[in-house]
């Protein structure tokens, strides 16, 4: 499992952030009610997560060895820069993106699965390699949480459910099916990550 | 007294129950899932975030004529990130298995939208008295949730509750209520229990109104 590939593999499929973490849980919710605008989301989220692999990879070989407990500060204060300046160049170069992706390009900020990104690949003593590529494959995972979510609540707008279920609940319930259903992957390998 | 007016107590209680920041406002759902696996964690959880919320809400309520507008939210959330180091650091040392379970979720309170969305909301406009009544009422109806949510599921997935044994020994667990599958579940069943007492009250709100419509 140490491999490139079972990494990305692992954080794709077998410990999706979404489905076995339980982390980025509220754009998963909130915005998974239009297919194509939670797939932009998703990649909007994975270069976010490359761009903070990177930046974690330099503050974990440079400041944090002289200060852990700024761990923490930093991380945030890379994260929320670089949204702020991808929301700034999406602005620029694309301000069609920009209008269809909204409120929810800023709140990327609030994803916990970017700082619990870092942390993880942090923890586990991934390099540089290994970081990139299990942030590419953590953001593709949920990428793919996101677009199966919102595939499913799709259907069940043509389909008559009871007035007390609609909303949260029933979303949540998904989820949880969908997540039993992810949970067939660990599977693929003898040992997970 | 700690409830000397009204105010301070419409404050508190309004997280509790009517606006309570999981089953009404659908914050926050990170940490409530991912780490509600046993009530002991769910406590653990419940007391970092209560402690977060209220020195995060004091603080900036007491700095908010001193922080710029255009970069309020990278203020708020240093001042976020640096209560969940206090916090972080005293778990470690104070009981390091509980930390140990917790493990990457105690640094993610960072994330949790809740505590952002309440200085947006309310601290950064209101003063500190009302901003802590504030923060410990959303945190105490967090708690509610987590608690309500990690004892569900660690009845029914390992048969005890606070680690003591509830149903004796022919009793086989549901392995899948502490599996991440369960905690989707578990929660969406009881926000369905939350909806349909919440339109009971609504149905029976509107027959008393048509009552005193009638008999006039």
């Amino acid at each position: 499992m140490d491999s490139l590939g079972g990494i990305f593999i692992g954080s794709l499929l077998i410990n999706n952030f979404v489905l076995t973490y339980f982390l980025g849980i509220c754009p998963f919710l909130g915005v998974s009610n239009n297919l194509l605008t939670s797939f932009r989301l998703g990649l909007a989220t994975t270069f976010v997560m490359l761009v903070t692999a990177l930046c974690a990879w330099v503050l974990n070989t440079y400041l944090l060895i002289y200060a852990p407990y700024l761990q923490l500060i930093s991380y945030i204060v890379v994260i929320a820069s670089t949204v702020q300046f991808i929301e700034m160049a999406i602005k620029k170069l694309s301000p069609a993106l920009f209008r269809a992706l909204g409120i929810f390009l800023p709140l990327i900020t609030t994803n916990c699965s970017i700082l619990g990104l870092a942390i993880f690949s942090f923890n586990r003593g991934y390099g540089f390699l290994e970081g990139m590529v299990y942030a590419l494959g953590a953001g593709l995972g949920f990428t793919i949480a996101m677009v199966l979510l919102a595939g499913l609540r799709e259907e069940t707008e043509l389909s008559d459910v009871p007035a007390l279920i609609q909303g949260t609940a029933m979303n949540l319930i998904i989820a949880g099916i969908l997540s039993m259903a992810f949970m067939g992957f660990a599977g693929l390998f003898s040992s997970t990550v | 007294m700690l409830f000397s007016n009204t105010e301070d107590y419409e404050e508190f209680s309004k997280g509790i129950w009517r606006d309570n920041p999981v089953f009404v406002q659908v914050l926050g759902m990170c940490p409530m899932l991912a780490v509600t696996n046993s009530a002991v964690n769910a406590v653990a959880m419940g007391g970092a975030t209560l402690f977060v919320l209220v020195g995060s809400s004091f603080l900036v309520s007491l700095l908010k004529g001193w922080i710029p507008k255009q970069v309020r939210i990278s203020c708020f959330i240093i001042i976020i990130a640096t209560f969940v180091t206090i916090a972080d650091y005293t778990l470690l040392a104070l009981i390091p298995t509980v930390h140990k379970e917790l493990g990457a979720f105690i640094p993610l309170i960072v994330a949790n939208c809740m505590i952002l969305g309440r200085q947006e909301a309310f601290a950064s406009k209101s003063t500190p008295r009302l901003a802590v009544m504030d923060a410990l009422g959303m945190s105490s109806g967090f708690m509610v949730a987590l608690l309500a949510l990690g004892a569900v599921r660690e009845i029914f997935g390992t048969g005890t509750l606070f680690g003591i044994e509830l149903f004796g020994p022919a009793w086989e667990p549901w392995v899948i209520m502490i599996l991440p599958p369960g905690g989707f579940l578990t929660l969406g069943l009881i926000l369905l229990v939350f909806n349909w007492m919440s339109q009971r009250k609504a149905m029976f709100l509107e027959r008393v109104a048509e009552a005193e419509g009638s008999s006039q």
